[in-house]
């Protein structure tokens, strides 16, 4: 059984539907880029995995367990599924360590003393040691965004979902960021990323996902979607990319 | 004939006047405390998702705000003893100061919520924190932090709202001035006096509100 299954998802906001039917299957240690034009679907279905967007129809399976939208149920969820999100969304009033520690402590009520040290092994592992009592407003992008991967992690996500973890970055911060990403993959995280980083997608991912006006329209290992598109749609998407 | 200002007449009543900065501060520290502990709560439940709960908060505060302070004031006084609810002055001037900054204060308290980004949130909710976790650890402080000097100015006024309450008879600073205006007929004296008295009790209530704010928001490590 994989660790992540989507069957049937179909996802409205008003009038417009955003996700038309998508199956699924994330195995253990897989990492898949969603790829696509703006507006494709991929960050709303990267969202309906954790449950922060809701779906009309269809199921999330998430450890062998069906996601209902129950409180409960969704909280079970979050704890198997980690986020990193285009904006960081750092909590402002607290310090890097403050931030990383904060949910270890209050959600899984492990005692500060076990939380501190997670955190910091987690910080440390995304190169942040001597950053730890620094306000997210001392820090620069990049640092940000490596503190919230820290943050997910540290509550032992089985999957860890990254939207767009580069986009709201400077040019020069990105690469600090995909570096930790490309870690985190060769460690054997289960990872599923929205990205516009195609390059990195292309080295870093066994699976790309390629979207297309609410379904998944291609998909295969990267070598293949680029170098041998199946349809006019991925084609014209690479092809965009490379001119 | 012009008038001889004779400010020694209050001297003798001092012990009333003190009296009466006794109770206004009493007044004003019991309404500020749990009026503003009432506007949290009442901010909380006014984004519940149960739509009763968020609708009975929302007649309270359009109830408080469109209404004058003093017919609260005698309809909790003179109003609930029908009912059976008997309350002392002070009790009665106490309770509708509470109702009245809680009102208003869960406005205040709602509009810093609403500042709060959604990412702040959704952040917390991957995190798998729930309702309560996100409203206590995430939600709260920085909410207050960008209403807090909105708050404190309508903790003010409150404080100077008490005055109203001499028409029940609690015996606060200004029913101490009218009380003894009434016995030695200096009116501009003592209310010259009064005056400066509720000045000196609003830059110290505005000092303590902004020094409780300093440490309720600080920073607690330095980088």
């Amino acid at each position: 059984m994989s660790l992540v299954e989507l069957h049937a998802i179909h996802k409205s906001f008003g009038a417009v539907q955003v996700l038309k039917g998508i199956d699924l299957k994330i195995d253990e240690g897989q990492v898949i880029a969603l790829i696509g034009r703006s507006g494709s679907g991929k960050s709303t279905l990267l969202r309906t995995i954790n449950g922060l967007e809701t779906i009309d129809d269809g199921t999330i399976m998430v450890a062998g367990k069906k996601v209902g939208d129950h409180d409960t149920d969704l909280l079970d969820l979050r704890l198997n599924v980690g986020m990193v999100f285009q904006q960081f969304n750092l909590f402002p009033h607290y310090t890097a360590l403050e931030n990383v520690m904060l949910s270890p402590q209050v959600v899984k009520k492990q005692s500060k003393a076990e939380a501190r040290a997670i955190a910091e092994e987690m910080l440390t592992k995304v190169g942040l040691a001597d950053k730890m009592t620094h306000y997210p407003d001392q820090l620069s992008g990049g640092q940000q965004q490596r503190v919230a991967i820290a943050r997910a992690l540290a509550m032992k996500p089985r999957v860890l979902l990254c939207d767009e973890v580069t986009s709201a970055l400077d040019p020069e911060l990105v690469n600090e960021v995909l570096a930790v990403v490309r870690q985190l993959a060769e460690e054997g995280m289960t990872l599923v990323m929205v990205t516009h980083e195609m390059r990195f997608a292309r080295e870093v991912c066994d699976t790309l996902v390629f979207m297309h006006h609410g379904r998944i329209h291609e998909k295969g290992a990267p070598e293949a979607v680029f170098a041998n598109p199946k349809t006019p749609e991925l084609a014209n998407f690479v092809g965009g990319l490379a001119g | 004939m012009a008038y001889q200002f004779d400010f020694g007449s209050i001297l003798p009543h001092w012990k009333l006047l003190l009296d009466g900065v006794v109770l206004t501060t009493e007044l004003a520290a019991v309404g500020a405390v749990a009026g503003v502990g009432l506007g949290i709560l009442g901010a909380w439940a006014r984004s519940s998702r149960i739509p009763v709960i968020s609708q009975i908060v929302a007649v309270y505060v359009e109830l408080i705000r469109n209404t004058p302070f003093l017919v609260q004031l005698f309809f909790i006084f003179f109003g609930l003893p029908a009912l059976g609810v008997k309350l002392s002055e002070f009790q009665a001037a106490a309770l509708a100061m509470v109702i009245n900054l809680g009102a208003y204060s869960t406005e205040i308290v709602r509009a810093g919520i609403q500042a709060i980004p959604q990412g702040q949130i959704e952040a917390a909710q991957s995190l798998a924190m729930n309702r309560v976790q996100i409203f206590r650890y995430i939600v709260i402080r920085p909410a207050l932090k960008k209403i807090w000097p909105a708050l404190s100015s309508q903790v003010v006024i409150v404080m100077l709202g008490s005055s109203v309450c001499s028409q029940i008879a609690a015996e606060e600073l200004t029913f101490a001035a009218n009380y003894i205006q009434g016995m030695n007929f200096r009116a501009f004296e003592v209310y010259f006096v009064t005056t400066g008295m509720y000045l000196v009790m609003s830059i110290v209530l505005r000092q303590i509100l902004k020094i409780f704010g300093n440490f309720l928001f600080e920073r607690r490590h330095h980088a």
